[in-house]
């Protein structure tokens, strides 16, 4: 096989992945074209009707973009007190370690579990445990979607923010040690600080992931086209109602599921755009 | 000539070991005087980094090393003392300058006072930004830039500043570990320089490859060999005639 | 400085020790609270007619129940639907994400590279249920028919990215001497690539390819609007086919198979963890 030959073939195949994402948008973009049009595009995000009575059809994405940003917010405020703590267990006080490999392990293990066994034991152990605490009488809503979302995204931000807090250089922490700074002291004014941009990146990251997240929402947001009003409340995310309602949509619920989709699409490719820009300055600096 | 005053800093049969069986630091015995600057020589791996940062007890950093016997400051055994208190009265410089890259100038000079959660008043903060950095020659070139981060310094200026970071808790003993190592020749002269100037105000214990600088800037010298303090006196007089054939050896190039 | 002062600290520095080793350990709860209930409830289903067996109807549930016994049948339409996709999805997404990888690692500073590289980031970033709705669109509607073809294209597509970049990587870290020393020996560029670089590299791509199995095994929402499910096995790549989540979504569903969803459950996180543990130990015994 001449270079020539070579270059070129490696050139076409990797044309493969502008021509898939431009067929996602495409795809999207003309599927999604008959709700924007019939709603209007800002009626149609404004819009907190999803009503599918014949002839009187109305269908609105603001309740499901509340459903997917509260669930994403919460489970990100649950998230932090768990995975700083791991990356700081992995990263600095016990980095090198076996311990430190074996949490590692385990935390890997817990992004591998596929996310309809998060649902089933959200559904199934959690969900009872937040009806006997009184919480809210149905189990499901929101608030028990984002604890399980937490669990699931708490590898994500730790195994990252492990990776920045080691790169701090050991001269820096040596340099504070030898002010006469304490372990706590040091971690504080000079691991967050340097390590601080990568650190929040992995966040950033993270609510990428949880955003998208379908079947562990679907099985616990208890499902009712309406915005949350509290975090007890019961709604649905932009995925769990595309999961919940796609296969028996058509014509204009189809259209309006697929614009949620784009939407949801745009929101997750900006937020991860974000993220892996900021880690890579991070990883620079 | 015997000092009157005690001795600020004394070794006593100092040992640092990294495994059970591998000793770095053997048996080290050796008295301070205080304002003098003490150079610690001898070839690399022969334990002399490791000795300088036991006596900021950086080994308790790192839980496999131990380190056995006494090292007296003012009289006190530092291993039995807690490490931060140890810390804000022994300070050290490293080979390679190591601002806090998130920190101002203004803010790497104080760092001590911040790490350690002590509160400043500005005008206190001010007088000791501007007495560290002057003695430590840096403030005529920084004095307008002091919101700048400590990282834009050339290596030598970053070097200086880590010398007035470590001065600013106003400690008794200052070690360090090469520092002029990674500095070009013209930084160097300006660190040796500075050195001589602060004898006066704290006691030097340096670590140093360069037997040049050893004459230059000491008046006591250590020579170690595979841990093992081998011989300690009068710079002058270990360079002009060794006691020990070993110090001989090293210090005509036959070993290095 | 005063001691209780610096007591003060200590007791601090050691509050924030304690509240790391409790919280880092409360981390790993889930996943053995998540694993002891999956074992515990499902591993008395599996037996041999489980694997073999494809799923009963409701209605043959509901006899049995009423009856007091246990379901008959198993998962074995939904193990085999997940292997004929799967299948599928590894013979075009491996060599196709292996040459894209070698793309990326090949020119690290062309333009159009540094644009695919950023389209990997988005694709991996892409939620997996728009992955569905978009081949939905593109293989399900002129198709005119859910398909294990529409399935398996949605697994390529989620594939992609980890393979192409677990590549890239692999090949990057490899020294450079290595590639020089091949080209000094003549070797044109396509021949010290796939003598060469591939062949030091196999580890951290394979690594990468287990990991991408174990990461789209257990998609479930792209399945639902491609592979649809099925209640028999089935072998034909052009019609609705199941898959073990899928039915495990459908048995999650449906109260009178609910019985069956540990079973599966335990099947299918065995699997992903197996495979999950198996890519780390081998990526490490790679890297020694």
């Amino acid at each position: 096989m001449s270079d020539k030959f070579y270059k070129v073939l490696l050139f076409v195949v990797a044309l493969v992945m502008p021509l898939v994402c431009g067929g996602i948008v495409y795809a999207l973009v003309t599927d999604a074209y008959d709700a924007f049009e019939h709603f209007g595009f800002f009626k149609f995000l404004t819009s907190k009707e999803w009503s599918y009575t014949d002839g009187a059809e109305q269908y609105g994405a603001l309740p499901f973009i509340t459903g997917t940003l509260m669930t994403t917010l919460f489970a990100l405020i649950f998230c932090i007190p768990f995975s700083l703590p791991v990356a700081l267990f992995v990263g600095e006080y016990f980095k090198g370690t076996k311990i430190a490999a074996i949490l590692s392990t385990v935390t890997d293990l817990l992004a591998g579990i596929p996310s309809i066994i998060y649902g089933l034991w959200g559904f199934y152990t959690l969900r009872p445990f937040i009806m006997a605490l009184n919480i809210s009488p149905q189990g499901s809503g929101v608030l028990t979607a984002s604890l399980v979302l937490a669990i699931m995204i708490v590898p994500y931000a730790a195994s990252l923010s492990a990776e920045f807090i080691k790169m701090v250089p050991n001269d820096l922490k040596e340099g504070a040690y030898s002010l006469g700074a304490t372990r706590a002291e040091v971690i504080r004014k000079v691991v967050f600080p340097v390590a601080g941009s990568g650190i929040f990146s992995s966040y950033i990251l993270a609510i990428g992931r949880a955003l998208g997240e379908t079947m562990t929402v679907t099985m616990l947001i208890g499902n009712t086209n309406n915005i949350p009003e509290s975090i007890t409340s019961t709604g649905n995310s932009m995925a769990s109602i595309i999961a919940n309602q796609f296969g028996e949509a058509d014509d204009l619920r189809l259209s309006s599921l697929i614009a949620i989709g784009l939407i949801l699409f745009l929101i997750t490719a900006f937020i991860n755009l974000i993220g892996k820009i900021m880690i890579k300055r991070a990883r620079i600096a | 000539m015997e000092s009157v005053t005690p001795p600020i800093l004394e070794f006593n049969k100092t040992c640092v070991s990294y495994t059970k069986q591998t000793m770095a630091v053997k048996y080290v015995s050796a008295a301070i005087d205080k304002n003098t600057i003490t150079a610690i020589m001898g070839p690399s791996g022969c334990g002399k980094s490791t000795l300088l940062r036991a006596v900021n007890l950086m080994h308790n950093l790192y839980p496999n090393i131990r380190v056995d016997g006494e090292i007296l400051l003012n009289g006190e055994n530092i291993l039995s003392m807690e490490p931060i208190d140890v810390r804000r009265r022994v300070g050290m410089v490293f080979q390679r300058p190591a601002p806090f890259p998130t920190m101002s100038i203004y803010d790497n000079v104080l760092s001590g006072y911040v790490l350690n959660g002590i509160r400043l008043s500005k005008t206190e903060k001010d007088e000791t930004v501007e007495r560290c950095l002057k003695s430590v020659a840096l403030w005529d070139e920084v004095n307008d830039v002091l919101n700048k981060k400590g990282t834009f310094l050339s290596g030598g200026q970053q070097q200086r500043l880590c010398i007035a970071r470590a001065l600013a808790m106003k400690p008794d003993v200052l070690l360090m570990d090469e520092p002029t190592s990674a500095l070009d020749p013209i930084a160097t002269a300006h660190i040796e320089e500075l050195m001589q100037e602060l004898q006066n105000e704290v006691t030097i214990l340096i670590v140093t490859h360069n037997m040049g600088q050893a004459m230059r800037i000491s008046s006591k010298s250590m020579f170690m060999y595979l841990g093992e303090l081998v011989e300690y006196g009068d710079t002058a007089t270990m360079f002009s005639n060794p006691s020990d054939e070993r110090t001989k050896a090293y210090l005509t190039g036959k070993m290095g | 400085m005063d001691k209780r002062k610096i007591r003060n600290r200590l007791a601090k520095d050691n509050a924030l020790l304690w509240a790391v080793c409790i919280l880092a350990t409360l981390t790993a709860v889930p996943l053995f609270a998540i694993l002891g209930e999956v074992f515990l409830r499902g591993y008395d289903q599996l037996s041999w007619t489980f694997f073999t067996e494809p799923t009963p109807t409701a209605y043959k549930a509901m006899v049995a129940i009423e009856a007091g016994n246990s379901i008959p049948g198993g998962i074995a339409n939904g193990i085999i639907g997940t292997m004929i996709m799967l299948g599928m999805a590894v013979v075009v997404a491996v060599p196709i994400g292996i040459l894209c990888g070698a793309f990326l690692a090949e020119n690290p500073k062309n333009r159009f590279a540094q644009m695919v590289s950023y389209l990997t980031d988005l694709l991996q970033g892409t939620p997996s249920v728009i992955i569905g709705i978009v081949v939905y669109i593109w293989v399900v509607v002129p198709m005119k028919g859910y398909s294990a073809i529409a399935g398996s294209v949605a697994l390529v597509i989620m594939m992609l990215p980890l393979i192409i970049r677990s590549t890239e990587e692999t090949l990057k870290i490899l020294p450079a001497s290595l590639k020089e020393a091949g080209l000094a020996l003549g070797g044109n560029r396509a021949r010290v690539m796939l003598k060469v670089q591939l062949p030091a590299a196999f580890g951290g791509i394979f690594t990468g390819v287990l990991l991408a199995i174990s990461r789209v095994i257990g998609e479930t929402a792209p399945l639902m609007f491609t592979a649809l499910g099925c209640s028999f096995i089935r072998f034909t790549i052009d019609k609705p086919i199941s898959a073990v989540p899928l039915l495990i979504w459908e048995f999650f569903n449906d109260p009178n198979l609910q019985e069956l969803i540990w079973g599966a459950s335990l099947f299918l996180l065995l699997f992903v963890l197996t495979l999950n543990l198996t890519a780390k130990y081998l990526a490490k015994k790679w890297n020694q």
